[in-house]
């Protein structure tokens, strides 16, 4: 399967499928009891275990794996433009040599959390898309692998919104706490990256407000339906709470916020062929 | 407070990295140390009379079980590092630092971290009522030297990496299906991405342009893939670790947490 295809399925799926459909499939598998709420596991090496064989025997476990492997799909896609990035920018030469250690250590990374999402996927996973950098498919003309600014540019957009699409992915695994773990474990990683890049960038470490320092192009990175800028948590608008704290700066730095999927795939396939 | 005697017994807990065996404490005051931890699966573990029992024992608070739990447990970490930042920008380290990224990063941590604990203590409080809220915590930070740029730094290096693991260990204990479950989880990845962005600022400071940011001292495997995750630790293990510091002086338990 390639990209626009998961695309396409997963547009489908959105028109198919009722809202609130997963919930009741998840209330039926909790009648099974709670070995078979875990066993949704799509994870290979679960898959040899009595409870995945009993999940897998129900047609609602079935449509639940079916959501999270659209989920590691989704946060493979993000891993192969990462992992194709760094590779292209450490054998282009265009790295500086004093910022060498850090984009090796980062390309390690997202080449093990290739790996390991092709692992978990097993034949489920999606091919690579056929990336262009130069954000050609998004009707832009950069040059991040001659042009370093513009290289590191990119890596900071590519981190925060790994960041922000794994938060986005945490409720969609809620009821997979292997897989959920696993997701922050990558998920708190993207975000080490991110700070890294962004004060390489002479950034904050940390989102302020919706600030954009990218091409105006990239601003949906730090927009979105809960855009950065978000001062209300746990339903509660803290805005105007901390005067001697930073204000709201500090308290929209304070917190992270998701990008749905949808919001994610438009900021990829700036960079997405096919 | 006066001494009472400590009762130290072995109990084993299943988690997802296999069989560990950690301590259960029952008792009070463990001298230095405020934390007592305990195993909530031990039906098989029978405490034996108390030889000396308190007629009048002092109420020691336990952060609760299910989401109340998980909330308690994470606005007690949340006080913690708002307790030390807020010593570290009054300490002599930070006060003569030259404006500049470090100053500025310290200032904003602390910031977050206030901000963090006031929020978990507004949610807690909507959801509960006070008696079940975490008090205020005190703290004894006299092992730190807040004049000395490594033994602040280093700390809160450590404190700063001991939250990302805890957050990542704690999100698949929150219960989804109960009321606000699903924001409990949502908010709680909204924070530990901050923790980590400061865990890889202050890493940063201590070793600049190396790969601590993200180093591989602080990182684990999955499935052979590479050094490339941050840890997921339960509850149990980050308390027994935040409570060998002997940061946290108030007395409380964590016997009914999930896990």
């Amino acid at each position: 399967m390639n990209f626009i295809k998961l695309l396409e399925e997963l547009s489908n799926k959105e028109v198919l499928s009722k809202k609130g459909s997963r919930r009741e499939v998840f209330n039926q598998m909790k009648s099974f009891g709670k070995n078979a709420a875990l066993a949704s596991i799509p994870f290979g090496l679960a898959a040899t275990s009595k409870n995945a064989k009993a999940a897998t025997s129900s047609m609602a476990a079935a449509a639940f794996q079916a959501d999270s492997t659209d989920v590691l799909n989704f946060a493979l896609t993000l891993e192969y433009l990462e992992r194709e990035f760094y590779q292209m920018g450490i054998d282009s030469g265009v790295i500086d040599a004093s910022d060498q250690n850090v984009f090796t250590t980062i390309s390690d990374h997202e080449n093990a959390h290739v790996t390991f999402l092709l692992g978990a996927l097993g034949d489920n996973a999606i091919d690579m898309p056929t990336f262009d950098f130069s954000g050609a498919p998004g009707g832009l003309d950069l040059d991040p692998f001659n042009d370093y600014p513009t290289f590191m540019a990119l890596a900071q957009g590519f981190e925060d919104t790994g960041v922000r699409a794994y938060k986005g992915q945490a409720g969609a695994l809620a009821n997979d706490p292997t897989l959920l773990e696993y997701a922050l474990q990558i998920h708190s990683v993207e975000a080490r990256h991110a700070a890294q890049v962004r004060r390489m960038r002479g950034e904050k470490g940390w989102i302020t407000q919706s600030e954009n320092t990218l091409p105006s192009s990239f601003q949906a990175i730090y927009e979105g339906s809960t855009p950065e800028s978000n001062t209300t948590q746990g339903g509660v608008d803290l805005a105007g709470n901390f005067p001697d704290l930073g204000g709201n700066d500090a308290l929209t730095e304070a917190f992270d916020e998701p990008l749905t999927m949808d919001e994610v795939n438009a900021i990829a396939s700036i960079f997405i062929v096919s | 407070m006066k001494k009472r005697k400590v009762k130290v017994q072995a109990c084993t807990a299943q988690n997802g990295n296999g069989r560990r065996k950690f301590l259960r404490m029952s008792g009070l005051a463990i001298a230095g140390s405020g934390l007592l931890i305990g195993c909530s699966d031990d039906d098989d573990f029978i405490a034996p009379p108390d030889p000396d029992p308190d007629p009048d024992p002092d109420p020691v608070f336990d952060l609760g079980s299910g989401n109340l739990g998980i909330l308690n447990y994470a606005y007690a970490l949340e006080q913690l590092e708002a307790a030390f930042y807020q010593k570290v920008l009054d300490g002599s380290y930070w006060m003569g630092l030259d404006n500049g990224e470090e100053k500025q990063i310290l200032e904003d941590v602390r910031n977050h971290e206030v901000i963090h604990r006031e929020f978990f203590k507004t949610a807690i409080n909507a959801a509960v009522p006070a008696e079940q809220v975490l008090p205020d915590l005190e703290f004894d930070f006299s092992s730190v030297d807040f004049t000395n740029r490594s033994s602040v730094l280093n700390t809160a290096k450590m404190l700063e990496d001991t939250g990302v693991q805890a957050y990542n260990g704690a999100g698949k204990l929150i219960d989804t299906s109960q009321t606000n479950g699903a924001v409990y989880l949502l908010t709680a990845g909204k924070i530990v991405s901050v923790e980590a962005r400061h865990a890889s600022a202050i890493r940063d400071l201590l070793n600049p342009g190396s790969s601590d940011f993200a180093g591989d001292d602080v990182l684990t495997d999955l499935g052979g893939s590479g050094v490339a995750y941050d840890k997921a630790t339960p509850p149990a293990y980050i308390l027994a670790a935040v409570g060998n510091l002997n940061f946290i002086t108030t007395e409380f338990t964590a016997n009914n947490l999930p896990s």
